[in-house]
């Protein structure tokens, strides 16, 4: 499987170690109330989709970024690949 | 239909002409009492005892496709009970007993072959481990063995105890592990279910539940809507899904985990060999195949097959560990989608849905639970208290702190 690297190009997955679903950037603000519920969601609850699914691997053996690749999970076709942190910014504004 | 001596001596001299189906194929009632999706072992398994044991016999078993085409037709048929943690071993010990009767119990051959799993030990750390492991195996009756490193070489010395990164110190053997025979578990468990009055109905795909005031009602189906008193989910591999048409998120996501066969060779592995350091394990069939394999893919997949990476990490294990594999041609190479949850752990829980219970979360594990899981699988349903030796598989363990993590990992599916 390849990874079209926003900045690299496409790279062999191997270079990668999976963490799983990107809605683990989004995590829960510790001091809001209903914050207990909250993280045990965020840390043990997953959508699982059959289908599309946007998830965060790690480019560990590369120049270790963090990307949100957008796959499908039946067919593992690799639909986009974005820097985590842009990500993150774009949530941000 | 029966099988007796005097049957097999009959249709040998009948050329065979008097064999009927073992199971009816019935069109779907427009209700039952109990539906379970899934005809895989698990499903059928809990069908069974829940006729047998339980007195339950207006059941239906929803399967998407042919019994056991899932992961019961997938794996690699390694039957032990050989863990470590309290809530895990007492129930994979009551699988085992399971096993060992199971023959007499359906009266189907499920050729159960008790040859002996050796985990194998290359550290004095990882020694510590096992003899805890073993002690723990021990308390449950579940019987262990420590092996020293000239012990081992006797029973498997075709294995490389030299090698320079691995050096093989000894291993744990748990002499009562061993391996069945897939379809023969699924076919025995789907015959007796059947003989009891079970609806065994394949090609009836579920796409959704009805669900009325929080309470289910029945099952949407390919084949039409079919009424329940009660649903069981037992799909491992597609809780995700299954359980998405309910609206609930699972501890779960789904992997693929691949599996090898080689050509049939004469008798050479005595029993099952794991090699975890180097993410192999290998045991022969009785056709004489090398059945084995290795890591899951690692990342979230549907695909019910894997890529080439987990092929060339699992042979290279292979021929660390035992290089005269290397001699054998490799068969054939194929995927399951495995439930990996958080803390490594299944589920038999009910759901917070009236009437929907759940039975997944499985991992690696599936097969080797097929028996006790279909008991208390069956038991929950029947009872709608968890059976003694499940008391551990909750859901809420997670939120409650109570995780079963036997390998201390933490909350990261692809790590168990």
């Amino acid at each position: 499987m390849l990874i079209p690297h926003p900045l690299l190009g496409l790279r062999d997955a191997q270079e990668f170690t999976y963490l799983g679903d990107a809605s683990l950037l989004n995590r829960p603000d510790p001091v809001a109330p209903g914050a207990e519920a909250a993280f045990c969601d965020y840390v043990f609850l997953r959508d699982n989709p059959a289908g599309v699914h946007r998830e965060l691997w790690f480019h560990e053996q590369g120049d270790r970024s963090w990307l949100v690749v957008t796959r499908n999970t039946v067919t593992h076709e690799i639909l986009s690949a974005e820097l985590a942190s842009d990500v993150k910014a774009g949530a941000a504004q | 239909m029966i099988f007796s001596g005097f049957k097999v001596v009959k249709e040998a001299l009948n050329g065979y002409k008097g064999w009927g189906p073992l199971w009816r194929n019935p069109a779907p009632k427009p209700s039952y009492d109990i539906v379970i999706i899934g005809g895989g072992g698990h499903g059928l398994a809990t069908a069974y005892y829940l006729a047998k044991r339980y007195g339950l016999s207006n059941v239906a078993v929803l399967e998407k496709g042919w019994i056991g085409s899932g992961n019961a037709g997938r794996n690699t048929t390694i039957i032990r009970s050989n863990y470590l943690l309290p809530g895990n071993q007492p129930f994979y010990e009551l699988s085992m007993k399971l096993w060992e009767n199971l023959e007499q119990d359906t009266n189907f051959n499920s050729m159960v072959s008790q040859r002996g799993i050796i985990n194998l030990i290359h550290s004095d750390g990882q020694r510590d481990a096992y003899r805890r492991r073993g002690n723990a195996m021990m308390i449950s009756g579940a019987g262990a063995r420590l092996l020293s490193r000239d012990e081992l070489r006797q029973m498997v010395p075709f294995l490389n105890f030299d090698n320079a990164r691995f050096p093989i110190k000894g291993g744990l053997m748990q002499e009562r592990a061993g391996t069945a025979r897939h379809d023969g578990v699924v076919w025995g468990y789907a015959r007796g279910a059947d003989r009891l009055g079970v609806d065994i109905i394949q090609n009836c795909e579920v796409t959704g539940f009805r669900i009325e005031n929080g309470a289910v009602q029945g099952v949407e189906t390919t084949r039409g809507i079919i009424g329940a008193g009660k649903v069981g989910v037992s799909v491992a591999g597609s809780s995700g899904k299954v359980m998405g048409y309910a609206g609930r998120r699972l501890p779960i996501e789904s992997h693929a985990l691949q599996a090898f066969v080689s050509e049939g060779l004469k008798p050479t592995i005595p029993g099952v060999i794991t090699f975890g350091a180097g993410h192999f394990y290998v045991s022969q069939s009785d056709k004489g195949g090398l059945v084995f394999g290795g890591d899951i893919d690692g990342y979230n997949s549907y695909a019910q097959r894997g890529g080439l990476p987990v092929i060339e990490d699992v042979l290279e294990g292979g021929m660390a560990l035992m290089p005269m594999i290397g001699r054998a041609r490799l068969l054939r190479a194929w995927g399951g989608l495995v439930d990996m949850s958080m803390d490594g752990s299944p589920i038999i829980d009910r759901t917070d849905v009236d009437g929907l219970y759940f039975n997944g979360a499985w991992n690696y594990g599936g097969f080797k639970a097929t028996p006790a899981a279909g008991l208390t699988f069956a038991h929950l349903l029947a009872t709608d208290t968890p059976h003694e030796t499940a008391t551990a598989f909750r859901f809420d363990r997670f939120n409650r702190g109570y995780v079963l993590d036997e390998k201390g990992v933490g909350a990261q599916p692809n790590l168990h």
